[in-house]
């Protein structure tokens, strides 16, 4: 019988040379006259030992990383095969700390299976949700929904499925389902790691969220920085309609459900869900005023649900096991899990599925191994850019969506950026300044013009040119954009702007006596 | 590409997305996918089958950063400048590249080779600092990494 080998197809490991690897290992087995099957997994989230090369051996994944193509060799010759150890040798797959500890509900089978085969998916529980969801009243899928607990994980973590519930009741004769796969903040991955990892979760999820408030179009707005994604998804969705998962009379239930991917065009506002839509219908990417909610007249005027990739990945799950199941994970009002993504300077980045509750801290330490420099971490960036930067201070603070808030910080989407000492906190609140300014909408004034201003003004304080004058200037603009803003773009660019202010005076060139007014 | 066959090109195009709801991003990416670019040329065509104005067809490609109206170099280089490069060095790998390649975003060396534009996120933040390159990511790029690379695409030009 021929081995399985596992060299991942995830972006971030082709990144560090995986494809190479992977040509190596079948160039080599040929050349030994050794039968291989070769299977391109998604990522396991490990990034540190990616390239990683998993081997099946007696029913258990054995782990070797990181192989580069000119270590392939040297495998082979240790009998890498049959699990045999090497200087690479990482033992167990599943028993590796990082990996072992994690609840992993909505990454169950990222890095497991072929993301691309639906007999896999299948046979890993796939499509369970779906079948439970199909035997149901829709009122009782939604609930089910609600029951979990689950808030967007897009950012705003509104609640799934009072989202749902609107779309539900309010009758049409046409509805959509929007997965927003814009994954546009820095820091975050996890959304591709899915589309790539493990596009058949998403389509089951959003299937479910079709017949559930009676929708029969699904877009999946997808980032055109993500290429990989596109063709997982691409392929994924053909397997599907050629299995009837998507299409007319899904499985002999009656119910139509249509899947189509749209690629978005490097705009990050089209990300906010009512830009979003805009771009959909084919026009400059406008963030709308609301009311009228996107529940009740969203894409083409029609009641259209709109959720982040994380969110509707996880309905199969909930679908699956029940909405108990999914909320007896967490605590206070944020349940079930969050995929959190560790990037920046970190020894371990990768990705940690786990539930709410842990410190951030832990994460950074126990998971993040500490900085990649080996200096001490000065700031954590949490919620992608538009989130505050985390003193050491606040590093005990739960990862909670309501601990977060109550310091003026947010968990959003879970991305978490740290830097280390030698970065400056001002030079990074005239990023985020120049960031606003670069991807307003133009909407609004004071994101329009606050936030060109806000740049040049953090020049100034730099440069110290009226250095106090400025920094009083810079509060005023913040309160500007912070209350005259229609969307969180304008709206929440004063979180890292003002934590970078208020945690760090000494890079604006100020004491913290002079900061205080 | 002759003007006729760039004409009939878009032409194709737009015959087989424009029933699609919401038609004017597919178009532009397909134009973009084959021509590299969205020529001036092809915005009456677009506009006029999609009964849209031209002004507004002009507006749309030039709200998104990731359409062009210019042809771009033989490769074109994405350079990420969020937050988790910044963290990891992507300020000083920045500087290499524009002064390796003699240009600054936006741009286009006088060999046709290379285009340079910024990035914000690939998504490889797990990786920084990150670049694409045509379809192809790189992570951890170093300045030694990124010369091979450019190398390597140089000399299969
Ligand atoms: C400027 C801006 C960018 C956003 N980018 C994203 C994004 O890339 N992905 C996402 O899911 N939500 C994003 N959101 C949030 C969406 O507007 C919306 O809340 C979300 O898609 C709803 O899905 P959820 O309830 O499942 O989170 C963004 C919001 C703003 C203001
Ligand atoms: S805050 Fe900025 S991005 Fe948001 S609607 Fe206003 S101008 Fe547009
Ligand atoms: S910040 Fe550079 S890839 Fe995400």
């Amino acid at each position: 019988m021929s081995s399985t080998v596992y060299v991942s197809g995830d972006s971030s490991a082709i990144s560090l040379g995986a494809n190479r690897t992977a040509a190596a290992i079948v160039k080599e087995a040929a050349q030994r006259g050794i039968a291989i099957n070769l299977v391109r997994n998604g990522s396991r989230g490990m990034y540190w030992l990616e390239p990683l090369v998993e081997v099946a051996v007696k029913g258990q994944r054995v782990a070797y990383g990181a192989v580069n193509s000119n270590d392939v060799a040297g495998l082979f010759d240790a009998d890498f095969l049959n699990g045999s150890s090497h200087t690479l040798s990482l033992g167990a797959t599943e028993e590796i700390p990082y990996f072992k500890n994690q609840q992993r509900l909505t990454f169950a089978r990222v890095g497991i299976t072929d993301p691309i085969s639906l007999d896999d998916y299948i046979a890993h529980d796939g499509y369970r949700g779906l079948k439970n969801a199909i035997g149901m009243s829709q009122a009782d899928v939604v609930k089910h929904v609600t029951d979990s607990g689950l808030r967007g994980r897009g950012g705003a973590a509104f609640p799934t499925g009072i989202k749902w519930n609107t779309v539900l009741n309010t009758p049409s004769e046409q509805k959509y389902i929007i997965c927003n796969a814009d994954e546009g903040d820095s820091g975050t991955f996890s959304d591709r790691m899915i589309m790539e990892g493990d596009p058949f979760v998403l389509i089951e999820g959003m299937t479910i969220a079709g017949l559930a408030v009676g929708a029969t179009q699904g877009y999946i707005y997808l980032r055109v920085e993500y290429p990989h994604a596109h063709k997982a998804l691409n392929a994924a969705i053909d397997k599907a309609y050629a299995a009837n998962y998507l299409g007319e009379n899904i499985q002999g239930s009656g119910k139509t459900f249509h899947l189509e991917v749209r690629l978005g065009a490097g705009a990050y506002v089209c990300g906010e869900e009512t830009s979003l839509m805009e771009s959909l219908e084919g026009k400059r990417g406008l963030v709308r005023f609301k009311p009228p909610l996107p529940a009740i007249s969203g894409l083409f005027g029609k009641p259209t649900v709109v959720n982040n990739v994380i969110s509707l990945a996880s309905v199969p799950v909930i679908l699956d096991k029940g909405g108990d199941y999914y909320r007896d994970f967490g605590m206070g009002r944020s349940r079930g899990t969050l995929p959190l993504q560790l990037a920046g300077n970190l020894k371990h980045t990768g990705l940690v599925e786990i539930a709410f509750g842990m410190t951030l801290r832990e994460l950074l330490y126990e998971y993040g191994g500490g900085s990649a420099s080996g200096r001490p971490i000065k700031a954590v960036q949490v919620g992608g850019p538009l989130g505050a930067f985390v003193p050491e201070s606040q590093f005990d603070t739960p990862l909670d969506y309501e601990a977060f808030a109550a310091n003026w910080t947010v968990l959003g989407h879970g991305g978490v950026v740290a830097f280390d000492d030698t970065m400056n906190m001002a030079k990074m609140a005239r990023y985020a300044m120049e960031f606003c300014a670069a991807e307003s909408c133009g909407k609004c004034t004071p994101c329009r013009i606050g936030s060109t201003r806000g740049y040049e003004v953090m020049d100034d304080i730099i440069n110290n040119v009226d250095r106090e004058k400025n920094v009083v200037l810079l509060r005023s603009l913040c309160d500007t954009l912070l209350n005259g803003s229609l969307c969180a773009l304008g709206g929440m660019t004063p979180y890292p702007v003002l934590s970078a202010l208020n945690h760090f005076p000494e890079d604006f060139g100020l004491t913290s006596h002079t900061n205080a007014a | 590409m002759t003007e006729s066959t760039t004409t009939e090109t878009v032409q194709t195009i737009i015959a087989e997305l424009k029933n699609k709801p919401g038609a004017l991003l597919p178009i532009l990416h397909g134009v973009q996918d084959t021509l590299g670019y969205i020529p001036a040329d092809s915005v009456p065509a677009i506009a006029q089958a999609l009964s849209l104005s031209r002004a507004e067809v002009h507006g749309v490609i030039s709200f998104y950063h990731y359409f062009r109206d210019t042809p771009p170099g033989k490769h074109t280089i994405h350079l990420c400048r969020a937050e988790s490069c910044q963290s990891m060095g992507s300020e000083k790998l920045e500087a290499h590249v524009k002064a390796t390649l003699g240009i600054d975003y936006h741009e286009t060396t006088a060999d046709g080779q290379f285009s340079l534009e910024p990035v914000y996120c690939l998504g490889n933040c797990a990786c920084s600092p990150a670049m694409q390159i045509d379809h192809e990511i790189y992570g951890r790029v170093s300045a030694e990494s990124f010369d091979a690379t450019i190398n390597d695409l140089g000399a299969d030009a």
